[in-house]
C-alpha cells in the first residue's frame, strides 16, 4: 500500500492503495463518486471515463501510480450544478436512455469541445467511437454534441 | 426529515385503503386473494379492483409509485404520468418512486402477465394504463368529495386543474397539499368506472412532446443510482465465476493460493460456481483472475452443445417429416395447400446466440439477517417479485421477507429478468453473514449471459396459377425459452414456447393457409428472453422469404405487403407511411432499399434499409433506416422516437454483428473486443415516424428492433439479385451468399 495525493474535481485527496489499483475502482468504491461506471475493465467501452489534466482517459486502464499529483475530473466535478453545456444539451436533446454509459459519454464529449469549438459530424464520431451505448442513443449524442457546440 | 408519511397497504387487504397520516394523504389501491384474482381486475368497469399507489404531501408532493423497472425504456415517466393525468396533479410536483416486489398491489394485469410484477415484452403502458387512471380518478374523486364536504358546496361544481380544487362560483381554490391536511377517508370510496376518465382531446400531460422524462437528468450528472452504485455498511466484496453450463460442479480449484492474495478474504466453491471474496473490488477481481478451475460436467446438460456441430441436428429436425411439431399459428390446411399448389417455394434460415451486453455488469447487493430468516436486496431487475420468490426459497422463509430496493437498471433488455446475482449474493451472504456486494468482471457476465437462442427456420410457400400466395409453412426449430424462463406457463401450455415463437404467426397477412410451428432441441443452454424476443429472428426468417415470394412471382416487395394487409388498416397504414419516407419505389444507384413489416404485442411497425456493400470484403453499410411505427395513444411522444432510434440501432446491430458461439456449452467469446456491438461509426441516418392511431397504448421498447435484419437482407438482394438466410449478416456470411 502506498499513500497517492492527488486532486479529484477540485479537492485534494489522500489514497492508501496498491499503485496497480485502476483508478475507476478509488473513485467508485473508496471515494464514492459512483457516476463514473464501471463496463468492460478493458478500456473497450468508455463507461469509465475521467478527465486526467484535462484529457479523457479510461479510468479503468489507469493505475494509481499514474495519478499522483494529478488532476482528476468526473462526471460529479464536470460542473456543480449541471451547467456544463454538454450536460444542458443531453437533458434538451433528452439523450439518456438506460443512462449507465451517458456520464462516460459526456466526459468524452466535454474533452472534444475543450479543444474544438465546432466540431464537425465526422470529428464528433471518430472522437465518440471508443463509448459504446447499448440503447443506441447514438443519433441523440451527436444532436446533443451539436447543440452544446451552438450553445456554448 | 419526513416530508409525509406514506404506510403501506398489507398485502392481504382486498378493499382499498386510504390512510390518513400526519402530513400527508395515501391512496392504496390494492387487490386480494391469489394472484388469479388479480386478472379479474383488468376489468375496467370494477374500480376497486386496481393496483395504485399515490401519496400526497402537504408541502404538495405528489408521490406516484413506479410499479415497473426503468430500464431506459421510459416507464419512471409515463407511468406515473398516466396517473396524474387523471388526478390532474401539477407534474412538476409529482416526485415517481419504484414499486416494491409486491404482486398482489403493484403485478401487471396484462394478459401476458396475468398480475405478475415483471417489467417485459413492452406491455407496461399497456397493461397499467387502465389501473392507473382509474386510480388517479378515484384518488381526484376523494379530494373533491373532501373539498365539497368542508365548503359545504356541490362537488358538482368542483373542478381541478394542476393539483388544486377550483370552485369557480365563489373563486375559491385549494390546493392539493391543503386538501391532505382535512380529507377525510371515507369507509366507502367512491366508485370510479371509464365513463368517469378524461378524454383524449381533454389530456393535459399525456401526448406532450415538451414533457421529459424524469431520469434523464440524473443521467447526465452522475448522481443516477443503480444496483452497481449500492453501498451499505460492512459489505464485503464478492466476484463470482459462474460454471460455465448449468450442473457443473467444481472438481479441482487452487482455492489456497488465491487465498493469498493480498486483500481477499475467502475463496468459495459454490453449488453454481465460485465465489471470491474480499475488502476491494480490485482485490475480488485480482482473485477472480488468479482462479484455476476445473469443473466436473458430468450430467450437465449443456455440456455437449456446440453450436457449430448442432446445425446438422437442427437442419435434420427441420426436414423431418416425423418431428414433434406443436403448432403455433394455424388457418386453413397448409399441407393441402402446398400439396396443390402451382408452384411451391422452400428456403432454410439461421440466427446464432447473441448476448444482451448490457452496459452495466450483473450485480446485487444481498444482506442476509443473522438469523437467515429474512434478507435485504439491493439491484436493478426486471423480475424483483422472482428474485424474493426464488431467495425467500433458499432461506426458507417466504416472499414477504425478502425486501427488494429497486434500482435503475442498467440495460435491460431481458437479461436482468433471471436475478441469478441477486440469488448469488444471498446465498453468499447467507454463508457469511455479511452484506455482499457481488459485481461480475465483464469476462464472467458474458461467461454467464441468458442468451437468445440459436434457431433454424424452414419455410415453404405455395403459389396459385396466378402467383397468388395459397399456402405457408414455417417451422422453427430452437431450444425452448419457456421451458428455461417461464417453466409454469411451458407446463401450462403443453410445451409451446411464447418467447421464442413470438411473431411466428402471420394473423396481419391474408394467407388462406397457414402452419407456424415449433420443434424443440434440448441443449441445456440457459436460453432467455432479448430485446424482441422470437420476433427478432422469426420475422427475420419470414420478412425475407416473403420477398423470396414476391421475387418469384415478379412483385414488388412493397405491393405484395399491401396486398396482404389490405384488411388490415393498421399494418397497411405504417407500410404505406414507410414507403413514403423513404420513397421506396426510386431506385437508388448502386444502393439497395429493402422493406419489412412486423406487429408486435399491439404495435405495427414497417422499416426500409438502404444499404450499400463493398463486395471485397463483404461489409455492408447502411446508409438510411426508415421507420414508421403505430403504437396505438402516445403518452411521451418524443420518448416513441427515442425508443425507435434505440431499438434500430439495437436491431443493426444483431442484423450485423452479434454471435456468440459456444463450445461444450461454454460460450467462447470474452468481452467487447470478440463479441463488437454497433458503435457510432457504423450508425446510419434514421428516420422515424409515429402513425397516429385511435388505440389503446402498445408498448415501445421492441418493436422497432422487429424490421431491421429483414430490410437489411431484402436490400442485399434488391441491390446483388443475392439472398443472404443467415444471421448475423457478417462479411464472411455476406460474401458466402454472394458466391
Amino acid at each position: 500500500m502506498t499513500a497517492v495525493t492527488f486532486t479529484i474535481n477540485g479537492k485534494q485527496a489522500n489514497v492508501d492503495t496498491e499503485p496497480d489499483t485502476p483508478l475507476l475502482w478509488v473513485v467508485r468504491e473508496h471515494l464514492k463518486l459512483t457516476g463514473t461506471k464501471f463496463g468492460c475493465g478493458s478500456g473497450l467501452c468508455g463507461a469509465c471515463t475521467v478527465h486526467i489534466d484535462g484529457k479523457a482517459v479510461r479510468s479503468c486502464q489507469t493505475q494509481m501510480s499514474q495519478v499522483a499529483g494529478k488532476k482528476v475530473v468526473t462526471i460529479e466535478g464536470l460542473s456543480s450544478n449541471s451547467s456544463h453545456p454538454l450536460q444542458k444539451a443531453w437533458v434538451a436533446e433528452q439523450v439518456p436512455q438506460c443512462g449507465y454509459c451517458q456520464s462516460g459519454q459526456i466526459m468524452q464529449a466535454a474533452e472534444l469541445l475543450a479543444k474544438n469549438k465546432k466540431p464537425t459530424r465526422e470529428q464528433i464520431v471518430a472522437h465518440m467511437d471508443g463509448n459504446i451505448c447499448r440503447c443506441g442513443t447514438y443519433p441523440r449524442i451527436v444532436r446533443a454534441i451539436q447543440r452544446a457546440a451552438r450553445e456554448a | 426529515m419526513n416530508k409525509h408519511i406514506k404506510t403501506e397497504a398489507p398485502s392481504n387487504v382486498s378493499r382499498r385503503i386510504f390512510v390518513q397520516g400526519a402530513a400527508g394523504l395515501t391512496f392504496a389501491f390494492t387487490l386480494g386473494g391469489r394472484l388469479s384474482d388479480a386478472l379479474a381486475g383488468i376489468e375496467p368497469a370494477h374500480a376497486t379492483k386496481m393496483n395504485a399507489f399515490v401519496t400526497i404531501g402537504i408541502d404538495n408532493t405528489v408521490s406516484i409509485v413506479c410499479p415497473a423497472a426503468e430500464m431506459g425504456q421510459g416507464v419512471m415517466t409515463s407511468l406515473p404520468l398516466i396517473l396524474a393525468e387523471e388526478l390532474d396533479a401539477d407534474w412538476s410536483k409529482v416526485k415517481p418512486e419504484f414499486a416494491p416486489a409486491n404482486p398482489k398491489v403493484y403485478g401487471n394485469p396484462h394478459e401476458l402477465f396475468k398480475g405478475a410484477q415483471i417489467t417485459a415484452a413492452s406491455v407496461s403502458v399497456p397493461g397499467y394504463f387502465m389501473p392507473l387512471r382509474l386510480a388517479g380518478a378515484q384518488a381526484r374523486k376523494v379530494l373533491i368529495d373532501a373539498v365539497a364536504a368542508e365548503w359545504k358546496v356541490p362537488a358538482a361544481e368542483l373542478t381541478t386543474d394542476k393539483s388544486f380544487v377550483i370552485h369557480k362560483k365563489s373563486n375559491r381554490r385549494i390546493s392539493y397539499g391543503d386538501v391532505a391536511k382535512f380529507a377525510k377517508v371515507p369507509d366507502e370510496p367512491p366508485k370510479v368506472t371509464e365513463a368517469d376518465l378524461k378524454k383524449p382531446k381533454d389530456f393535459k400531460l399525456i401526448g406532450r412532446k415538451d414533457i421529459g422524462r424524469v431520469d434523464v437528468p440524473l443521467k447526465a450528472n452522475g448522481t443516477a443510482k443503480y444496483g452497481i452504485d449500492v453501498q451499505v455498511e460492512g459489505m464485503v466484496y464478492a466476484s463470482v465465476l459462474e460454471a460455465p453450463v448449468d450442473g457443473a460442479k467444481v472438481e479441482v480449484l487452487n482455492a489456497d493460493e488465491v487465498g493469498k492474495i493480498k486483500g481477499v478474504t475467502k475463496v468459495l466453491p459454490l453449488p453454481f460456481g465460485v465465489a471470491v471474496l474480499g475488502d476491494t473490488v480490485e482485490a475480488t477481481r485480482a482473485g477472480r483472475n488468479a482462479l484455476k478451475v476445473k469443473w466436473d460436467t458430468t450430467g450437465a446438460a449443456a455440456a455437449n452443445t456446440d453450436s457449430a456441430k448442432a446445425k446438422q441436428d437442427y437442419a435434420a429436425k427441420g426436414k423431418d417429416p416425423n418431428a414433434t411439431a406443436i403448432a403455433e399459428y394455424k388457418v386453413g390446411d397448409s399441407a393441402a395447400a402446398l400439396s396443390g399448389a402451382a408452384k411451391t417455394l422452400e428456403a432454410a434460415y439461421w440466427s446464432e446466440y447473441c448476448y444482451h451486453a448490457q452496459m452495466e455488469p450483473m450485480n446485487a447487493v444481498a444482506k442476509v439477517a443473522e438469523d437467515g430468516q429474512s434478507a435485504e436486496i439491493w439491484t436493478g431487475t426486471q423480475f424483483g417479485a422472482l428474485a424474493a420468490g426464488i431467495i425467500s426459497g433458499i432461506l426458507k422463509t417466504t416472499p414477504d421477507k425478502i425486501k427488494i430496493n429497486q434500482q435503475m437498471l442498467g440495460g435491460g433488455y431481458g437479461r436482468r429478468i433471471w436475478p441469478d446475482a441477486a440469488i448469488q449474493a444471498t446465498v453468499i451472504s447467507n454463508i457469511t453473514k455479511k452484506p455482499i456486494k457481488l459485481i461480475l468482471t465483464r469476462e464472467d457476465d458474458i461467461a454467464a449471459a441468458r442468451p437468445r437462442p440459436m434457431t433454424h427456420h424452414v419455410l415453404k410457400a405455395g403459389l396459385d396459377k396466378d402467383g397468388k400466395l395459397v399456402g405457408w409453412h414455417h417451422r422453427l426449430v430452437s431450444e425452448n425459452v419457456d421451458a428455461v424462463a417461464a417453466p409454469p406457463r411451458f407446463q401450462a401450455t403443453g410445451g409451446k414456447d411464447y418467447i421464442g415463437a413470438r411473431g411466428l404467426d402471420q394473423a396481419f397477412y391474408a394467407i388462406p393457409n397457414a402452419t407456424c410451428e415449433y420443434v424443440r432441441e434440448v441443449r441445456g443452454m440457459r436460453v432467455h428472453a432479448w430485446r424482441g424476443i422470437g420476433a427478432g429472428y422469426n420475422k427475420f426468417a419470414s420478412e425475407s422469404f416473403l420477398d423470396e415470394v414476391a421475387a418469384a412471382t415478379g412483385k414488388d416487395p412493397l405491393a405484395l405487403r399491401l396486398e396482404l394487409t389490405k384488411d388490415q388498416p393498421r399494418a397497411s397504414a405504417v407500410i404505406k407511411a414507410v414507403a413514403e419516407m423513404s420513397d421506396f419505389k426510386k431506385k437508388r444507384k448502386d444502393h439497395g432499399l429493402g422493406i419489412a413489416f412486423s406487429d408486435y404485442h399491439g404495435a405495427f411497425s414497417a422499416g426500409v434499409a438502404e444499404i450499400s456493400l463493398d463486395k471485397k470484403t463483404g461489409k455492408l453499410k447502411v446508409h438510411n433506416f426508415w421507420v414508421a411505427a403505430d403504437p396505438g395513444l402516445v403518452i411521451q411522444p418524443d420518448h416513441v422516437h427515442g425508443q425507435l432510434e434505440s431499438a434500430v440501432v439495437y436491431g443493426l446491430s444483431a442484423a450485423l454483428l452479434e454471435e456468440l458461439t459456444v463450445k461444450d456449452g461454454a460460450i467462447q467469446q470474452t468481452g467487447f473486443a470478440d463479441y463488437q456491438v454497433l458503435r457510432m461509426s457504423d450508425l446510419p441516418e434514421i428516420h422515424t415516424r409515429i402513425v397516429t392511431s385511435d388505440n389503446p397504448p402498445a408498448g415501445m421498447g421492441e418493436i422497432g428492433v422487429v424490421t431491421v435484419a429483414p430490410a437489411i437482407a431484402n436490400a442485399l438482394f434488391q441491390l446483388t439479385g443475392k439472398r443472404i438466410r443467415a444471421l448475423p449478416m457478417s462479411p464472411e456470411r455476406v460474401k458466402q451468399a454472394l458466391a
